[in-house]
């Protein structure tokens, strides 16, 4: 079997985000990019799937353009076996699906995180399955693999459901897959040096959406505090005054 | 042509979240001048389904068909393409969920449509069509335009009010046709917990961390959340602990609420917890670290000690209630 793992390059997640050019982009100076937590996640999950036995290599893939080989030699480092970088400014899911969907086919399993944790836009796995024509599943928190056949687990409306799904199909995966992300050892990173980075030629998709600008929340109005011993008057404030109860 | 609405039921009546998304195509369509169809997949009584024309629906598509409870995606996204392209849908409008944003992707390719994921309130103006949206996990807000002319909404929660806008209501069984080859996802075991509020779904949560010391304190929690009709739910490490079930974990990596209200005790307010709670209308803690992060999210707070603060407040609401 054959396993592709989607990353998406983003912010450190405490970075602190800024606007540049009235607010119309995002200001990528001094930024620190890692991958996306829920993609190292499942990049995580297909490490242990492969020591199990269940996958003979791992590649992973996104489309960037070469500021994210840094990010794609750090999942290499943490125990990808190879990786392709469309090269492309990635303007938005379905131009990015549609550049995946050229990397994807013959794979048994592809695994994407349930969002990017820049611009949240939770649609490259299931335009990617559709663009394909295989099935997908999504909110996956656990994934087992016996004899070929997979064991899917994903979240559902108060609960959680076991579910058997032919391959070929996109996974797209959450909290649970794995607990705690690995990090690249020495050697790993030493290693990752010599493995395969392919970079391909992006092909023509259009993008239907486009960002038209930025704003930061406004400031928070101060919290209103009261007294441990006088608790009840919070709930009258929440009463008369928020009217939430 | 319409604005068509992939509603969600819970135990067979509607979520709240399907009359804010109701209310909020009823508002679009205006803008459009087009009419608002809802589609319902499961089963919903006669009498509940046409409760959606208290909101603006014109038209409700009543899908019964036992073949999608294993929630297929493929096969879910076929069925409401297919119902879209039926009622002309030039918007669809899908829950930002674990259901709507498995279908979603999936429906705008069929449909050639733009999706935007999490969209707060109505569109900013509908020609061009630009939606606003939070962006960077909470820290800011986005302005997208879809340039296509069907666009794919997913809506973020509790970002609509519900109006009501009576208008007369056809409810039509549909069927959408799919064929039993696209059903592929077999469910072999479902746990799920019935007869109880949903918490993604709830107006009011009930939250407890690391502060409450231990499962056998829930007690008080779970009288006042009882008493509110609320949700529960909890930090990261309480369900890293196991002290209650990691369904009740809401933050960053856990489920993402947005109440009307979020009542908080002794949860310190990490980064990653407020990004998962910080949508809520009100945020009420209460933490004995005057210090803590939890504060600067919060629109009430009370620095002081859990335990003697719940029982204060169970006592208020009971006397608000017969008041």
């Amino acid at each position: 079997m054959k396993i592709l793992v989607l990353i998406s390059n983003v912010p450190d997640t405490t970075t602190k985000i800024r606007f540049t050019g009235d607010n119309k982009s995002f200001d990528t100076n001094g930024v620190q990019w890692i991958i996306n937590p829920w993609d190292e996640l499942a990049l995580t999950r297909a490490m242990e799937l492969k020591e199990a036995g269940a996958f003979e290599t791992i590649t992973v893939a996104n489309v960037g353009t070469q500021i994210t080989e840094s990010t794609l030699r750090k999942a290499l480092a943490v125990g990808a076996d190879e990786a392709i970088r469309v090269d492309a400014v990635p303007q938005d899911a379905f131009f990015v699906a549609s550049q995946l969907a050229k990397v994807a086919e013959g794979y048994d399993v592809i695994l994407a995180g349930i969002e990017a944790s820049d611009y949240n836009g939770a649609g490259v796995g299931g335009m990617l399955a559709e663009l394909l024509g295989i099935n997908s599943v999504s909110a996956v928190s656990g994934l087992e693999i016996e004899n070929g056949a997979l064991k899917v687990h994903r979240d559902i409306d108060g609960g959680s459901q076991v579910l058997s799904v032919p391959t070929p199909v996109v996974l797209i995966v959450q909290k649970g897959i794995a607990i705690e992300p690995r990090i690249p050892a020495m050697r790993g990173i030493m290693m990752a040096r010599k493995k395969p980075l392919n970079v391909i030629a992006p092909v023509d998709a259009e993008s239907k959406t486009e960002f038209l600008g930025f704003e930061l929340p406004a400031p928070k109005a101060a919290c209103k505090m009261v007294e441990e011993d006088n608790a009840k008057e919070l709930i009258r404030l929440l009463h008369e005054e928020a009217k939430v109860l | 042509m319409s604005v068509l609405v992939y509603t969600e039921n819970w135990d067979g009546k509607f979520k709240k979240l399907s009359y804010e998304m109701v209310s909020l195509a009823s508002a679009i369509a205006k803008q459009m001048g087009i009419t608002v169809t809802a589609l319902s997949i499961g089963h919903v009584a006669d009498d509940e389904l046409k409760s959606l024309g208290k909101y603006g629906a014109n038209k409700v598509l009543n899908v019964q068909d036992n073949r999608f409870e294993s929630l297929d995606n493929k096969a879910l996204a076929d069925a409401v393409a297919k119902a879209a392209s039926k009622e002309g849908a030039k918007v669809i409008i899908l829950a930002h969920n674990n259901e709507g944003k498995a279908i979603a992707p999936r429906v705008s390719v069929k449909l050639n449509a733009g999706l935007v994921s999490g969209v707060i309130g109505t569109p900013l103006s509908v020609n061009p069509f630009v939606v606003r949206k939070k962006v960077f996990t909470q820290k800011a807000f986005a302005n997208i335009q879809i340039k296509s002319d069907i666009r794919v909404l997913t809506f973020a929660q509790n970002s609509f009010e519900i109006v009501e806008n009576n208008v007369d209501t056809a409810v039509e069984v549909y069927d959408p046709q799919i064929a039993d080859g696209e059903f592929n996802t077999k469910v072999l075991d479902t746990h799920k917990i019935t007869g109880k509020v949903l918490l993604s779904d709830a107006e009011i949560v009930v939250s407890g961390g690391r502060g409450m010391k231990g499962p056998e304190n829930w007690g008080g929690l779970e009288e006042l959340g009882e008493l509110l009709g609320a949700g529960m739910a909890c930090s990261r490490p309480v369900s890293d602990e196991g002290w209650r079930s990691h369904e009740e974990h809401v933050g960053q990596t856990g489920k993402m609420i947005a109440p009307n209200l979020y009542l908080a005790f002794g949860i310190s307010g990490a980064i990653q917890h407020l990004g998962g709670v910080s949508s809520s209308k009100v945020i009420v803690a209460v933490n004995k670290d005057p210090e803590a992060p939890i504060f600067e999210a919060a629109d009430y707070g009370i620095v002081g000690d859990a335990f003697k603060v719940i029982p204060q407040l169970i006592e208020a609401v009971k006397e608000m209630k017969t008041a």
